[in-house]
């Protein structure tokens, strides 16, 4: 067994795991109930503290959801004075108030110590360049991965996200070796390399990429490690819980570690909000257990995935996450059917004509909702048209297996589609008319 | 004669026809003839440009989708029944033409034909 680990705790027992898990939540019920909103939430279900006698007693507190945070904007869930505070992040808040995190010094140095843990995971060091593609300032996947990859005392370069000719420029002359970037922005940047004359095989010595914030699928992931002659590792965050570093996946490329000594972890069905086995689809919950500033109980990250069953072969006792599958707010519902963007991202991503970027129309003809899909041609690799025709063909059914609704699917020149440069990519257009 | 020709993935939209023809200009390459197929949302448009590697990646480079096969250029003489000669040549050998298209080089007529076989095709009409 491989125990060439960053912190020791990634191999303890499940039972130490366990323990652990259940002194530190004692610690974050004790400091949650400074704040208002939790002493309303304990008092409503007649709870008390000490009614939590063991970890299975999770299920009995009470959800934390992310109205309830928008709804004590800015500072009102914070669990410690604000002068104790040392830093805020917050989301984008498209739609009302942003939701605020706050953090102690402590909270940034543990958040610091488990983007550096990951980073070790997969096979980063002292000796690499890590150069960070996220956006900066109040999106945690800068400031996140730059501490993480100080810790780790990489040589660090926080290019920031946008300006992929200045990107290629530093990877370059730096001599980068690991890469944090966003999936649809991995392969804009092949694009540009390949316009640009790079060979990032050749002429780049990146090997290993930390990729996420961005739901893709397996396919995208074998793309991207082609086109970049690299390793991409998927990295999952959300600002709610630190950001990046909540789980990571590990060399065996089969599932995220979600660490287990950071996080209690819980997957409820989204309608009933009951715990599901192992194994099964539901809603991701999480309760903090290192939080100083903002502990969070039971909060609902409204991202779908599953807890893959059974030991992983890398040694680490933390359970693993599937790949998820979508966010519970990204659904769309057409014709009675629920259907994700990723399902659609997946057939896509399963042709080698087409191009990485796609966009999903909802629109009202006549009375009925439909479904255009518009997707960009890669190369062209045919004189005919009646070949394009057979592609389309063969998409639309493709699709119709897995979505039960037949798209309009459309091909459309490189370039035409909106991309991902540093930001997440525009994938669906609702512009139905809702009665 | 074999020739390369290039094809253009286009959108049915106005000006994207134009946006090919401008890139090769910049790039100083002509179009000797070209033919369109027509798609209900796109097409492909076809040519025989005066420098068909450079036009390719001329074409890349500026974020098309080209694509460059080859096709035999036949010389037809400038006088009825030359076509249907040459087309007879073609059908006594069970080739079935896929498409085609005519310019005139100089003086003379020229098919351009795509078949499943070029080299076949070019044989045949070589040995005429």
């Amino acid at each position: 067994m491989n125990k060439d680990f960053y912190n020791p705790v990634e191999g303890i027992s499940r039972d130490e795991l366990r323990k652990l898990q259940y002194t530190r939540l004692q610690k974050t019920i004790a400091s949650a109930l400074n704040v208002p909103f939790y002493q309303k939430a304990f008092k409503a279900l007649g709870l008390s503290a000490s009614d939590i006698r063991s970890l299975d007693d999770i299920i009995k507190l009470p959800f934390t959801t992310k109205d309830d945070l928008r709804n004590n904007y800015p500072f009102k869930m914070a669990a410690i004075p604000l002068k104790d505070c040392v830093r805020v992040h917050s989301s984008s808040g498209t739609t009302g108030n942003p939701t605020v995190v706050l953090h102690s010094k402590n909270d940034l140095d543990a958040w610091a110590e488990l983007v550096a843990r990951n980073l070790y995971m997969v096979g980063v060091r002292d000796t690499d360049v890590f150069q960070n593609t996220s956006g900066y300032g109040m999106f945690t996947g800068g400031l996140g991965f730059q501490y993480g990859a100080e810790k780790l005392g990489c040589l660090t370069v926080p290019a920031a996200a946008g300006n992929s000719k200045r990107q290629i420029k530093f990877m370059k002359d730096f001599g980068t070796t690991v890469v944090h970037i966003i999936p649809s922005y991995a392969t804009r940047l092949a694009e540009v390399m390949a316009e640009e004359g790079v060979d990032p095989k050749k002429d780049l010595k990146i090997r290993i990429l930390a990729i996420g914030a961005e739901p893709h699928t397996e396919e995208q992931r074998k793309r991207i490690e082609e086109l970049l002659g690299v390793k991409a590792y998927n990295s999952f965050g959300m600002s709610e819980m630190c950001g990046p570093g909540v789980a990571f996946e590990c060399k065996e490329q089969n599932g995220l570690h979600i660490w287990e000594d950071n996080v209690i972890v819980e997957i409820v069905n989204p309608v009933t909000l009951q715990p599901v086995p192992d194994g099964e689809i539901g809603e991701l919950v999480l309760t903090t257990l290192n939080r100083e500033a903002m502990p969070l109980i039971r909060y609902r990250t409204r991202d779908l995935t599953r807890i893959i069953p059974g030991d992983c072969p890398c040694g680490r006792t933390h359970r693993r996450l599937a790949r998820f599958q979508g966010r519970s707010d990204d659904m769309m519902i057409l014709k009675g059917v629920n259907i994700f963007p990723i399902q659609i991202e997946k057939i896509l991503m399963g042709y080698k004509e087409l191009g990485s970027n796609f966009l999903i129309t909802l629109e009202t003809i006549s009375n009925n909702d439909e479904m255009t899909v518009e997707v960009e041609l890669g190369e062209l690799g045919t004189d005919n048209v009646g070949d394009l025709k057979d592609l389309v063909k063969d998409i639309t059914r493709k699709l119709k297996d897995e979505i039960l609704i037949t798209p309009k699917v459309k091909l459309v020149p490189k370039g035409s589609l909106p991309s991902a440069e540093g930001g997440k990519a525009v994938r669906v257009k609702d512009l139905r008319k809702l009665f | 004669m074999i020739v390369e020709q290039i094809s253009v993935f286009v959108e049915n939209k106005a000006g994207s026809i134009e946006k090919v023809t401008i890139a090769l200009a910049n790039a100083g390459i002509g179009i000797r003839t070209f033919c369109t197929e027509d798609g209900s949302d796109f097409g492909i448009l076809r040519m025989l440009v005066t420098d068909p590697k450079k036009a390719e990646s001329v074409l890349k480079d500026n974020g098309f989708s080209a694509f460059c096969n080859k096709v035999v250029a036949a010389k037809c003489a400038n006088k009825t029944g030359s076509l249907a000669y040459l087309l007879n040549k073609l059908a006594e050998r069970n080739v079935s033409v896929e498409y085609m298209y005519a310019f005139q080089d100089n003086d003379e007529a020229r098919v351009v034909l795509r078949t499943k076989d070029i080299e076949l095709c070019n044989t045949i009409i070589e040995e005429q």
